[in-house]
This record gives structure tokens, sequence and C-alpha cells, in this order.
């Protein structure tokens, strides 16, 4: 297993070849890459930024209970910080175990959780040249009341 | 006491940094730290219930702060 916030481009070829292992006879990899639009609104880029040692601490969590779970199975996990363009890959999870079903439900249970619980924040950028720190419940933040 | 609060995203933008210092009566709780925080950024735009991490661990509101521990304030998250 192995889990990381970088700042430089991920290439999800590599997280594959890491699990790749003669025992799995599944890998499955999934990656999130920067969409051109959220909540009907054009985007045209954005930034992410972390809580750098609590994520990485509970991006670890998350793979530690997922091999819980998944016993047999491995876990790479990348998540990437800083400017991002569109198409550009945000987060890719690697996962492989002997069989399929097990591979395919690790990468799903550590994705879910990832958005869940890691402390992330995106900030998006509109055509308009306004942006916008995106909330969990993907809306925009509200304005404090007095 | 004196507690150092860490800030990201939409609360680092209100509050103009990355941290704040908070003066606060011993056996604050993680209740009071969020408190303290949101009255601050009152009138911003900022999500109006933020979580609150303790020592890089979310924490539950009666939980006790000290001067020695991390604290962060934690606006809903938005990896992936």
């Amino acid at each position: 297993m192995r889990t990381a916030i970088v700042e430089r481009p991920i290439d999800a070829a590599v997280l594959l070849a890491e699990v790749a292992n003669a025992r799995h006879g599944a890998t499955v990899l999934f990656t999130g890459t920067v969409r051109d639009v959220n909540d009907g609104e054009p985007v045209t880029g954005l930034d992410y930024s972390a809580y750098g040692a609590m994520a990485e601490r509970e991006l670890r969590t998350i793979v530690e209970e997922a091999l819980l779970r998944w016993p047999g199975s491995d876990v790479i996990v990348e998540h990437r910080i800083g400017a991002l363009e569109l198409g550009d890959i945000s987060v890719a999870i690697a996962t492989a175990h002997p069989h399929r079903a097990q591979a395919f439900e690790a990468a799903r249970y550590v994705i879910e959780e990832l958005k869940k619980r890691a402390p992330i924040w995106k900030r998006e950028h509109y055509v308009t040249g306004r942006t916008e720190w995106v909330n969990a419940a993907g809306g925009a933040a509200r304005v404090a009341q007095p | 006491m004196t507690v150092r609060v860490l800030l990201f995203a939409s609360y680092a933008d209100a509050l103009g940094g990355t941290e704040v210092l908070l003066d606060l009566p011993a056996g604050a709780r993680v209740a009071d730290v969020r408190a303290r925080v949101t009255a601050l950024a009152r009138g911003k735009r900022v999500p109006e219930r933020p979580l609150v991490a303790v020592n890089q661990r979310y924490a539950s509101d009666d939980q006790a702060v000290t001067a020695s521990d991390e604290v962060a304030i934690i606006p809903p998250v938005a990896g992936g």
C-alpha cells in the first residue's frame, strides 16, 4: 500500500504497475479528472488545497480500513493539489486482489471515503472569472449569519 | 491559554491568513473554538458549521482543547 498527496501530475500507469503482482488476478484503476462544468456553470480550471499532514493520515487510515475489509488486496492512492487544468487527473486509486469483485469494491470504498473524510478543498475557476470554494454538498458556501 | 487554530480554504480567505490565535479559558472545548472562529468570520462567505480537528483527527464538540494541541477548522471537504 502507498498513499500520497502530490504537487505534480499523476501518472496513473505508475500506480497500476505498482499494484501489479502475479498473486492478483484483478487490478482496478480509478481516476478522477477535472470536469468542465459544475452545476451548469462552465469551469476553466481549479485548484486544490489540503491540510497536508491530516490528509496524509486520513488517506492512510482509509486504505488500512480497505485492506482489513478485503484481505489480500493492495491499494495505492495519490491525490494531487495545486492548480489543475481541465482533464487533469486529480486523484488516482489502483487496487489489486486475487479476484475482481474485491478489487472493484476496495476502489469504490477508498474514493467514497476519501471524498467524505480527506481534508482537501477545491476552488473552481469559472468562465466569468469568478472563483468559489466547493463544499461537500456541491453547493456554494453560505454567508455566516450574524 | 492561547490556542493556535489552523485555517483552510474559505476560512483562510475569510480571516485573511492560515491560522489564528485564540485566547480561551482553561477547559475550553471544541465547540468553543468553533464558536469563536465562526464569530470572527461573521458576514463572510463561509460554511456556517465547520468541523474541528484536534491533533489531525476529527473531534467531537465536547472534546477539551489545550494550548499544546494542533487545532484546525475543517470546512466541508471537496477532494476527489
